[in-house]
Formats: C-alpha cells, structure tokens, sequence
C-alpha cells in the first residue's frame, strides 16, 4: 500500500481498478446507477489512449466490448438491471466463443424499470442464468471500496486466464457511497496480461485448441492470422459443426474450465466463522450491515460470525458447506427473495438450519433489521 | 411562405388554432415535477390539449415518465402507460392493433382513438430506433412524437445521437484536446421521409401553434406519423430557465433546427421564413454547454447549418407530393 489516496464512490473505485488492470475500451450506455462509471472513463480513458464509447443502447455496448476484446483491448462495459437483460444474448455469445470482457452490473430494483435510484441485490441468479443455454460463468462482488478496486482487477484477470465473460455485481449502495479508497501501487497487485499465440504469420492458428494447461492462446483478430469466430458451436479452427463429439467436447470445456478452477476463482472475507454458533453469509452492501452485527455481538460475548462471499458464481459450495459445518444456525443476508439463500442450502449438509434474512424494499437492510429476524430465527422473540 | 397544400388525404389549410381557440381542458395537468423553465413538459401538455380526449399515451423512459407519475401522483388525464426504455413505438403499434380489433369485435365504442407513443431523443433515435422503425413500416395508425432535448437527461446529461456537434454533456465532456461532442446531430426527420410517411413535421414549444397543429393534423392522418419536436432543457444546456422559449425561437430563427413539415412527399415550411438568418452564435451564446466553443468552431458549425439549410430549401423548392407525381405521369 501507500499509493494515492481518494474519497470516492463505489462506481469510481470501479473506474480506478480497471484502469489499474489495463482498460483499454469501454463502451456504454448511460443508466442510474452505474452512469458515472461510463461518465468516468469519457474523460479518463482518452487520456490514456483508450477507447471510450457510447453506444445507442446496451445490445450495442457488450456486442462493441466483444469485438474491441478480440482485436487485443481488455475491454469493459457497466451497466443496471434492464441493460443487464438487453446484454444477456450477446453475454452468451462472449460465453461461447470465449471472449474475455468484463460487464459491470450495479444492481437497482427489478423487475423492469423498477427502482431506478434505489438498491437490490436481483440480479445474482440472472448473471448466473441470464443467458440461455448451460454455461459456466464468473460473477463477483464486494461490500467496500478497497474490495471493489481489487475485485475489479481480479475481474479482469479472470477474464483474460480462462477467456471468458466476468460479471461484476455491485449495487446501488456501493455505486454511489463515498468513502476512503487507497490505490495499490502499480505491481502491487498482481495482473494477467493477455495470453499471445507465438505463431508467426503464415502458420495457421487454431483459436480454440487449449494448450496443455488448458489455456487458449488469442491472436490479435484482424492481426497476422486469419481466423473464425462464431456463437455456434464450432471445432478448434473456430469453424461451426454439429458433430456430436465437437459439440459435447466443447460444451464440456465450456463448463469444466470454470467448474473446475473453483478454489482458484473464489474470493471470500471471514470474520469470527471458525467458532459461530451463528454464521451470516452476506455480499456486497448487505455484508456491511452483517459485519456491524458481528462485531456488535461478539463484543456481547455472543459467538457470531460472517462468511462475506466476493465470487457468486461459481457459487464456492465446498467453502460454504465447510464455514457452516459447526454452526448451529446459518442466516444468509441479502436483498432479494433468497437467490444466494438457495445456493447455501444445496451446499450444507443440513439445509433445514438456513434461513433468510432479506429485506426488498429498495433499501439498506440495517444491523437492527437483521438482528430482529435473528431473534426469531433463534427463538428468542423480537 | 405558403400554406397550401395539394396532398387530398389531410384536410388542407390547417391554422385550426388561434390563441383564443385553443382548449382550456388540461390532460396534462399541473404541479408534476419537471425542472424550472422545461420546455418539455410544455410542450406535452400543448400536444394533448391538440391531441384531445380520445388518446391513449404510450410513454417510454425518460424524463417525462419520471416527472409526471411520481406516486402518488399523476399528470395524465389520459390512458397512459410507461414501458421499457426502447420500445415505445412497439407498445403503441400493439395498442392500436388491439383497440382495431376491439372495435371490430364490438367490444369497444367505434370510435377512433389515438395510440401515440412518445419518447425522448435516446429513447427514438438511439435505443428506441429499431422499434420506432418497425412501427413505422408496418403503417399503424400511430403517431410517434419525438421530444427531442438533445441529449439523456434523465440520468444526467449523457450525449445521445441526438446531442449537436461540440455540445458538452458528461460523457463528451469538453477537454482541451476533445472539445466535447464529436459527431453531428443524426438527422431522424429525412430517415423518417425514407418511411414514405404520410406526415412527418419538426416543430417546438415556442410556436405553440404551429406545434398543435401539427399534432393536430398528424393525429387526423389515418396511418403512421412522426412530429420531432426540439424542447429546450435549461438543466441539460446549461442556459437560464427562463429563456427556454427564446431559445426555442433561436434555434429557427438561426436555422439550427428548421421548422418544416414534410406531407406524403413535399417539404414545406409552416412557419415564415425569416429574411435574413440570424448567426448561429445568438442561439449559442446562451448556452452553456456550448461555452469553450471557439470562433474558429463557430465557423464549422455555421458552414455546416448553411448547407443544411440550403439543401432543405432545395427540397422545400424542388419536391413533390407523391400525389404529384403520380398525376403528373398519368399525363
């Protein structure tokens, strides 16, 4: 540490991270709450010699980051709930055809144009599932300024290590709270760089044959090689087939490169989890309101704790189920009908001990909220 | 300048309204939650006075979707309805579908009501686009008014296609090497004329009358219609709140925005014509977004509406309905 200091929101922590990780290109569409990430990076990114565009609508932003990703850009676009549904055919898309990028999500309230101005966490299941057809995908999130900064580079080194699209979740809350955020050092923090093929031009390139670590070398489309890419399924020369082999070989590579890398791409803060009777399972803006309640309590002696999980998706199960394994209950805190609460129960051994503690009003879920409905969930009373 | 018309499928001479003329019932009704001096929110309310009762408003996203249904308020004494932000056209071609077949049915009054869709300039010529086009292929009887206050000011002054060469807005911000927006202003009026429209106008709020008859005339055509209207936003602009009709008025009077219409064919100004064009600096001296404009850009931007002005004269001069034409080859 030791870099610049700043007191910023959420959604400029985001800006500084991905400027941090290399941004090269953005391209969106101005919707609240994410407006001042696009805002931002209008000013910021020329100045680096980046690419900043704004497109007629969210269909046009992801399909502009795929296209500037594959010339060689770590590329990024932000983001709300409605944009986030425009984007989900073109989220398959960079799915399919394995294009790293990075799509910014600051949840509002949902459905439809919703809540505008105010927070939810809605989306979580949509990211997983938005787009259609199986796939595996990387959503992350964060519940400070600090985490959001290093969750934003790990986004981007997620994308570029396993070619795929990475989903930020932030809220409304995080995109528009100020507070202090400390700027790494440059090398402080690790980053991936964009994997080159070595082929010289004039040997052919296979864009989706995996080395033997599992990696697919990129090479600079519309560069030295000529080459296909298609949102069908295709063989490793990138040409469509329907070839049940190609097909079930793909759709498992599709699956496995991100199943499998599990430990690598889970993100997560514990505090006091070891020894909770009570464990809290939270995430993002939530998660803040959960960590006052546990060092609230355990100040009182009462053995809480709070499993704050930064990657949803793929949903770290082995984590949760080994977290929740001594506690007596398991409360997930979150803002939505229980999307995460879900995921928590297939993951423990005794899915009868979780329980949810939400609030869908459009506004924080406060300590005392949480508190309450701990005190019924442990048969207390209010 | 002349206000004849020859095209047989809209009643001719159309100054329907004077001052005096013009209705007192109020469907839009005061005390929503547009900003001070919004030439916006005048200008829907002067719309649905000439629009009448039997309207049913589709409204995309937008600043007039937020202003005028705040809970638990509302400013429509319309059917009105709020859909996702691209899509308004869509929505008012199903409503005027259905209510067809409502009518034909006989479950419905037969009586013709309006479907007009209505969206801002990111609403109709950014994201709303596709919709707005397909409504207009497929001939609905719809009108589509365009309410155009040059850029998204909903969410804080974001450029749309819609925003003019070098305005500042947040994401176009001027700098000292890019001198904020860096494209012209996309011209919907001539993409709509390429429909084969019925009626396509441009009007604005500071011609009260001009625009309501307009409004007026394009809700009697039994087919699609687009008025693009240009509403002042002294937030967005960053000019005083009281001078959104002046500005208005400017915009004509330095040929920056040509008020025109454009009937089954043939281009023709409704308003006069003035002399002599004032330069385009009155208009933008005013107005903050344009503040680190130099002389020198002055110059592009001025050349650049003295063409365009000078084309639309030609067409004014030159076109012909399709009426016209289609008699004058039968000879």
């Amino acid at each position: 540490m030791g870099g610049q200091v700043k007191f910023i929101q959420g959604n400029e922590a985001c800006v500084e991270g991905a400027l941090y990780a290399g941004l090269g290109f953005f391209a969106g569409y101005p919707i609240t709450p994410s407006t001042e990430i696009a805002e931002l990076l209008s000013a910021r990114l020329p100045q680096k010699r980046g690419i900043f565009m704004q497109m007629e609508d969210e269909i046009a932003s992801i399909c502009a980051i795929i296209g500037a990703s594959l010339t060689g850009s770590k590329s990024m676009t932000a983001t709300s709930g409605p944009g986030f549904s425009l984007m989900q055919e073109a989220l398959g898309f960079a799915v399919m055809a394995e294009i790293p990028c990075v799509i910014v999500d600051v949840q509002r309230g949902g459905p439809s144009t919703g809540l505008a101005t105010k927070l939810s966490q809605g989306d979580v299941n949509q990211a997983r599932w938005g787009t259609h057809g199986d796939h595996a995908i990387v959503a992350l999130t964060a519940s400070n300024h600090q985490d959001v900064f290093s969750i934003t580079v790990d986004a981007f080194n997620f994308a570029e290590t396993y070619r795929t699209p990475v989903i930020l979740l932030f809220d409304e809350v995080l995109g528009h709270m100020r507070e202090r955020l400390e700027i790494p050092q440059p090398g402080e923090l690790p980053l991936v760089e964009r994997l080159k093929t070595a082929l010289p031009e004039g040997v052919d390139y296979h864009p989706y044959l995996p080395r033997e670590d599992g990696r697919l070398p990129m090479s600079d489309f519309g560069g030295v090689h000529r080459y296909n890419v298609t949102g069908l399924f295709h063989d490793m020369w990138g040409f469509p087939s329907e070839n049940p082999s190609i097909v079930y070989g793909l759709m498992r590579h599709l699956t496995d490169k991100i199943e499998h890398h599990v430990d690598d791409l889970t993100r997560y803060k514990e505090y006091y989890a070891d020894d909770a009777e009570t464990l809290l399972i939270s995430y993002g803006s939530s998660a803040r309101s959960a960590l006052h309640v546990v060092m609230n309590r355990r100040q009182r002696g009462e053995r809480l704790g709070l499993l704050e999980l930064q990657t949803l998706w793929p949903f770290p199960s082995e984590l949760v189920r080994e977290k929740a394994k001594n506690a007596r209950y398991v409360v997930v805190v979150e803002m939505n009908m229980g999307q995460v609460l879900q995921s928590v129960k297939s993951a423990v051994d005794r899915p009868d001990k979780v329980s949810l503690a939400n609030q869908v009003d459009g506004t924080l879920i406060t300590p005392t909220t949480i508190l309450n409905i701990l005190r019924i969930i442990q048969g207390r009373g209010v | 300048m002349t206000t004849s018309t020859i095209s047989p499928k809209i009643i001719e001479n159309f100054d329907l309204y004077a001052p005096k003329l013009v209705s007192k019932e109020e469907f839009f009704s005061p005390g929503h939650r547009a900003c001070q001096g919004c030439a916006e929110a005048l200008a829907i309310r002067l719309m649905c006075k000439a629009l009448g009762r039997d309207t049913v408003i589709t409204n995309a996203t937008g600043c007039m979707e937020v202003i005028s249904s705040l809970y638990p308020t509302t400013a429509w004494n319309l059917p009105w309805i709020h859909v996702a932000f691209p899509n308004a056209a869509s929505v008012g071609s199903g409503v005027e579908a259905g209510l067809k077949a409502l009518r034909r049915k006989g479950r419905i009054p037969d009586k013709r009501v309006k479907s007009v869709a209505i969206g801002g300039d990111g609403g109709t010529m950014d994201i709303g686009f596709q919709a707005l086009s397909g409504a207009m292929e497929r001939g609905h009887d719809l009108l589509y008014v365009c309410f155009d206050n040059e850029a998204y000011m909903n969410t804080g002054i974001q450029r749309s296609s819609g925003t003019p060469f070098l305005a500042a807005t947040t994401t176009a911000p001027a700098g000292k090497v890019i001198p904020g927006n860096q494209v012209w202003k996309k011209n919907v009026m001539e993409i709509m004329v390429a429909h084969n429209l019925p009626y396509v106008a441009t009007a604005s709020p500071a011609y009260p009358i001009d625009f309501m008859n307009k409004v007026k005339k394009a809700r009697e055509v039994n087919g699609p219609a687009y008025v693009h209207c240009l509403v002042t936003c002294p937030t967005g602009w960053r000019s005083p709140s009281d001078t959104a009709i002046q500005l208005g008025r400017l915009a004509w009077e330095t040929g920056v925005f040509p008020i025109y219409e454009v009937e089954d064919g043939k281009y023709r100004y409704t308003l006069p014509v003035p002399e002599k064009r004032r330069p385009v600096e009155d208009y933008m001296k005013g107005q903050g977004r344009f503040r680190h404009v130099t002389p020198d850009q002055i110059k592009v931007i001025q050349e650049r509406v003295d063409v365009e002005w000078e084309a639309l004269r030609l067409k004014v001069e030159n076109s012909q309905s399709r009426t016209e034409i289609r008699e004058r080859l039968k000879k």
